[in-house]
């Protein structure tokens, strides 16, 4: 299957939709179309073998939403802005982020909630009109935006964690959208279960996606887990999107979740950003996955 | 302290005649209660701890140490770790790679543990007396 409008080949592999890579600039998305662009765990202050400088890397990545044929309406950044949740990691992810001049939309990673306050930091820079530890909702051209926090008060044992409170908020917040509005959730950890050894995944996630499934167009963004991972399940598109930082091992192929490093000219393929295209009527939103890359 | 209790109960002993030989072995049981205490400590300062926390895991995940020992974690990975207590009675900073953080456990019992990021890492530390 072609997204023709969005320039990306994608391929069906099990069911599940595949992004192949671009096509190329022929088929650039349309000018008129409404597009977003997404980053996600730019973990500013990470300087391990995996990318001594992710810094750099989330600059390239910055240069190339600059570059997109279509000007995207915002950005939105499912967290891990920093690896530390130091304030000179904050500040250094916000002038290069800025530099996109776009509004952006962040959800926090577990690495922007471990100052000393768990997550004060992060509310005071990004809680601005939020609820609770910073989730909140908007519209945009007709679509639906929720951004959830599933990184705060974490149970031993378990996965990651949306709350009973931030839950019935959420049920409040979608009671009077008609079933025909698009959906776009964002959180940083996968809100379906991706691998639980590692943790990917979110153990009351499922109460949230059981409320979307009236709506005709649901589309679910995470990050978290460093590479792209796609399921289609009845209106329900997840996806995650790569780092812009450094990359993470397949689920199950390594000995743990840690950081992955690959050849210095390898890395650059395995990051990057995603740009989305929203479509009028029910169409699913098209993906388009840029490495930074190859 | 205990020393000086001892003396006390000793000085006592000159007084009261009669009771003289049990306020010594009151004494001496004192004194070697004082002197097990003074051993113990030595030993806890030469059986300190340490948990290594290395891909994801605590190592050893469960731990069992006397009272009075200090638990030292290091973590060996690339990516930060918290220690938290199940119920948040105490956590960490975030502890960047070779960073340590110390715990001292003075009472006997079990104490679960997690990293608060990444809560399918858990450990014990079982406290006996």
């Amino acid at each position: 299957m072609i997204w023709a409008g969005t320039g990306v080949l994608w391929t069906l592999s099990g069911g599940v939709p595949k992004s192949l890579g671009l096509l190329g600039d022929a088929l650039a998305a349309e000018a008129s179309a409404f597009t977003f662009a997404h980053i996600s765990d730019s973990h500013i202050g990470f300087n391990k073998p995996a990318n001594p400088d992710a810094l750099g890397t989330l600059r390239e990545a910055i240069g190339k939403v600059k570059e997109l044929k279509t000007h995207p309406a915002f950005m939105i950044h499912t967290g891990d802005i920093t690896h530390l949740s130091k304030p000179d990691e904050f500040d250094n992810a916000d002038q290069l982020i800025g530099e996109a001049k776009l509004d952006v939309h962040y959800v926090p990673g577990e690495h922007d909630v471990i100052d000393e306050g768990l997550g004060k930091a992060y509310l005071a820079r990004y809680g601005k009109g939020t609820k609770g530890s910073g989730w909140y909702s908007f519209d945009d051209h007709g679509v639906h935006f929720i951004g959830l926090v599933n990184v705060i008060d974490l149970k031993a044992g378990g996965l990651g964690r949306l709350g009973p409170d931030q839950l019935a908020w959420f049920a409040d917040d979608i009671k009077d959208k008609s079933d025909s509005t698009p959906i776009v959730v964002l959180a940083h950890i996968p809100l379906w279960t991706v691998y639980a050894d590692w943790g990917w995944g979110t153990e009351d996630g499922l109460q949230a996606l059981t409320q979307l499934k009236r709506f005709g167009s649901v589309t679910v963004l995470n990050g978290h887990i460093h590479q792209i991972v796609q399921k289609v399940e009845g209106n329900m598109t997840f996806h995650t999107a790569r780092s812009t930082g450094f990359p993470q091992p397949a689920p199950g192929t390594a000995p743990s979740p840690g950081p992955m490093t690959v050849p210095a000219e390898q890395l650059r393929s395995l990051l990057g950003i995603a740009s989305v295209e929203v479509r009028t009527g029910d169409k699913p939103l098209a993906i388009t996955d840029t490495p930074l890359a190859g | 302290m205990t020393r000086s209790r001892s003396d006390s109960l000793a000085a006592r002993s000159t007084r009261a005649g009669g009771v003289r030989a049990l306020l010594l072995t009151l004494a001496g049981l004192v004194a070697i209660l004082g002197l097990g205490l003074v051993t113990s400590g030595g030993r806890a300062l030469a059986e300190d701890e340490t948990i290594k926390i290395a891909n994801f895991t605590f190592d050893p995940p469960t731990l069992t140490v006397k009272a009075g020992t200090t638990v030292t974690w290091v973590n060996s990975d690339d990516i930060p770790h918290l220690v938290t207590e199940k119920d948040g009675k105490f956590h960490s900073s975030a502890l960047d790679t070779n960073d340590k953080f110390s715990q001292t456990f003075s009472t006997a019992g079990t104490v679960e543990y997690f990293c608060a990021i990444h809560p399918k890492m858990t450990g014990k530390i079982v406290v006996t007396p």
